[in-house]
């Protein structure tokens, strides 16, 4: 039997490490991840877990604790958001080439410049070439669920994985959760026991060496590889977890897509207050669907391909800018995963919600009516749009 | 705007930071999930300043409610510190027939003067009073609270009451005299404040 909960994102995933009780923890404190690790003293305090919690001076510590902990063959997790995530970029790298096993937490907020503490996605996005699996999810639940997942799909990949979450949007509001007993948990997670390992003396390796010239392109070769081959996996851990839960997971999650003429694709929170635009629509006689990525590493190219194939017009939203004067990161995929296709979707990309400007049901039903527009006129017009920017009248205002 | 049949009853809240507006819409959200609803409770986050104004949410509804944005057109708008009628249009985007729930001393007819001859339905609550007569202190949020529930309807009142004593003795667990402070603090609430 689940069990009928409220509590915030942040809670659900301190529940969800609460229940797997890894064997380390490196910890650095960021608005809007800081009670992740809040969490989980507490729990260290009432000896719930056993973990080796690792406070530590900053950010890239703590990614070097759990690479340090990974390699030695330890189950390892972090948390952690923006500028956070920035700090540890030389070592994301470390972590993904060396193929190390490990867990994090991005409550996503917006990279500073101006300085926000607001959610956006430029900081997971912005890693998004870094080699790690990249999971988002909605709401809590998804969060709590793609948490205990993800465990199981670093371990299998043997690469590292970001599970995201919007920041303030999920990771601080309170909403109902179905949690999974701690048993049921623990048995799923199972024990880690890593192949190769720096503890292991019967089997000595190096973790991390000089990459020569002869060898540093076969390491990159079979880390893409190894991006690839984790699709299998995440499918895999996906279904054992609906024999646990009855929730479904997929790569994308198609919403009222059957025989939609115009979509939106989007990722995260804002995925929600689409659908119930979607809803409205629908009421109203307008086939509109929406195509929510949950993996965006790997990017599902082929299923985002299929999905859109016979739709008229489609917008893709951006919750960060490339300032690439070509589309946001969504974008770029979604139109690129189309490209080999005989049905192409007239195609527009949205850039939303950036710094924490807040999206509306309003926001998206403006985004269906200029893709009625598009899909009746045959012409795309402006391909790179923004929701709610206000022109320099509008500030004055 | 919505047509949903289910659409959840969204209220929002105005307070100052550091007063406890954000802790009592996370506490209306754990009682309205205690009483089987789905719920939402999420404060407007900014920069964190003692005394600023701060805007708090809640969606109450019978089915999951997939909307993450915050509230335009509130049914209901609750207002824990007065002093922000000056510089905060607390009405604003407030559906037809919604209730201003407000923790004032006040007459009911200043405050209607204050909000420009506001003539919509109106619920006064001098939370001060009556947390100091039933707490011995000025602890806002279990009047306003209390006062949410009994204006709006929003949840069944012997329910709440119920569920709100576990959640105090949950809560209180290490000093069992507040809970029964809080708990006369809900009642005297609940029997005094009307709506008009």
């Amino acid at each position: 039997m689940a069990i009928r909960e409220r509590m915030s994102g942040n809670e659900a995933v301190a529940t969800a490490m609460r229940q797997i009780n890894p064997d380390v923890m490196g910890a650095f404190p960021i608005t809007p991840s800081t009670e992740i690790p809040e969490y989980f003293s507490q729990f260290m305090a009432n000896g719930q877990v056993d973990t080796q919690f690792v406070p530590v001076e900053s950010e890239h510590s703590a990614m070097s604790v759990c690479i340090g902990a990974s390699a030695a063959g330890a189950r390892a997790m972090t948390a952690t958001s923006s500028c956070g995530l920035a700090f540890m970029w030389e070592l994301l790298y470390v972590a993904a080439s060396s193929r190390l096993p490990l867990t994090m937490a991005v409550a996503n907020r917006a990279l500073t410049g101006p300085i926000s503490i607001g959610n956006d996605h430029s900081d997971s996005m912005g890693a998004r070439d870094s080699g790690w699996l990249q999971i988002y999810a909605e709401n809590n639940q998804e969060v709590y669920d793609n948490f205990i997942q993800a465990v199981l799909i670093t371990e299998a990949a043997r690469l590292p994985i970001m599970v995201c979450q919007d920041g303030f949007i999920t990771s601080h509001g309170v909403s109902n959760i179905q949690l999974i007993e701690d048993e049921k948990v623990k048995a799923f997670v199972g024990e880690y026991e890593p192949e190769d390992y720096l503890l292991n003396d019967r089997n000595p390796l190096a973790v991390g060496p000089y990459g020569t010239a002869p060898y540093y392109m076969e390491v990159k070769r079979k880390q893409a590889q190894a991006m690839m081959d984790a699709e299998e996996i995440i499918g895999d851990v996906a279904r054992r977890f609906e024999e646990l839960t009855g929730r479904s997971y997929g790569f994308i999650e198609e919403y009222r897509m059957e025989d939609a003429e115009t979509a939106v694709v989007v990722i995260g929170s804002s995925a929600g207050t689409g659908k119930a635009a979607v809803d409205e629509l629908r009421e109203r006689g307008v086939r509109a669907g929406l195509i929510k990525l949950r993996v965006f590493r790997p990017f599902p190219a082929k299923l985002i391909a299929e999905a859109l194939s016979g739709v008229k017009a489609v917008a893709v939203m951006d919750k960060t800018d490339s300032f690439s004067g070509n589309g946001g990161p969504l974008f770029s995929e979604t139109r690129s995963a189309l490209y080999d296709r005989k049905e192409r979707p007239l195609m527009v990309n949205y850039i939303y919600g950036l710094g924490g400007r807040d999206v509306t049901v309003d926001h998206f039903f403006e985004v269906f009516d200029a893709l009625g527009r598009i899909a009746e006129s045959g012409e795309p017009g402006e391909t790179y749009r923004y929701i709610g920017v206000r022109d320099a009248e509008e500030r004055r205002r | 705007m919505s047509s949903q049949v289910n659409r959840p009853v969204e209220i929002r809240w105005h307070g100052r930071g550091g007063q406890g507006a954000k802790t009592a819409c996370l506490l209306l959200a754990e009682a309205a999930f205690f009483s089987g609803k789905y719920v939402q409770g999420f404060p407007e986050y900014g920069p964190e300043r003692m005394g600023a104004p701060i805007t708090a949410y809640n969606r109450i509804s019978d089915e999951e409610c997939s909307v993450h944005s915050n509230i335009y057109t509130p049914d209901h708008v609750v207002v824990v510190d007065e002093t922000l009628l000056h510089s905060v249009d607390v009405l604003k985007g407030m559906r037809e027939g919604g209730i201003l729930i407000i923790n004032s001393k006040k007459e009911s007819s200043e405050i209607r003067q204050m909000l420009g001859g506001y003539d919509g339905r109106l619920c006064v609550v001098d939370a001060e009073r009556i947390s100091t007569e039933t707490l011995g202190r000025n602890f806002p949020n279990t009047p306003m609270l209390a006062a949410v529930v009994k204006a709006s309807g929003v949840l069944d009142q012997a329910q709440f009451t119920k569920d709100m004593k576990k959640s105090f003795e949950h809560k209180f667990r290490t000093k069992p005299e507040v809970i029964e402070g809080n708990m006369k603090a809900l009642t005297k609430t609940m029997e005094e404040v009307y709506v008009e």
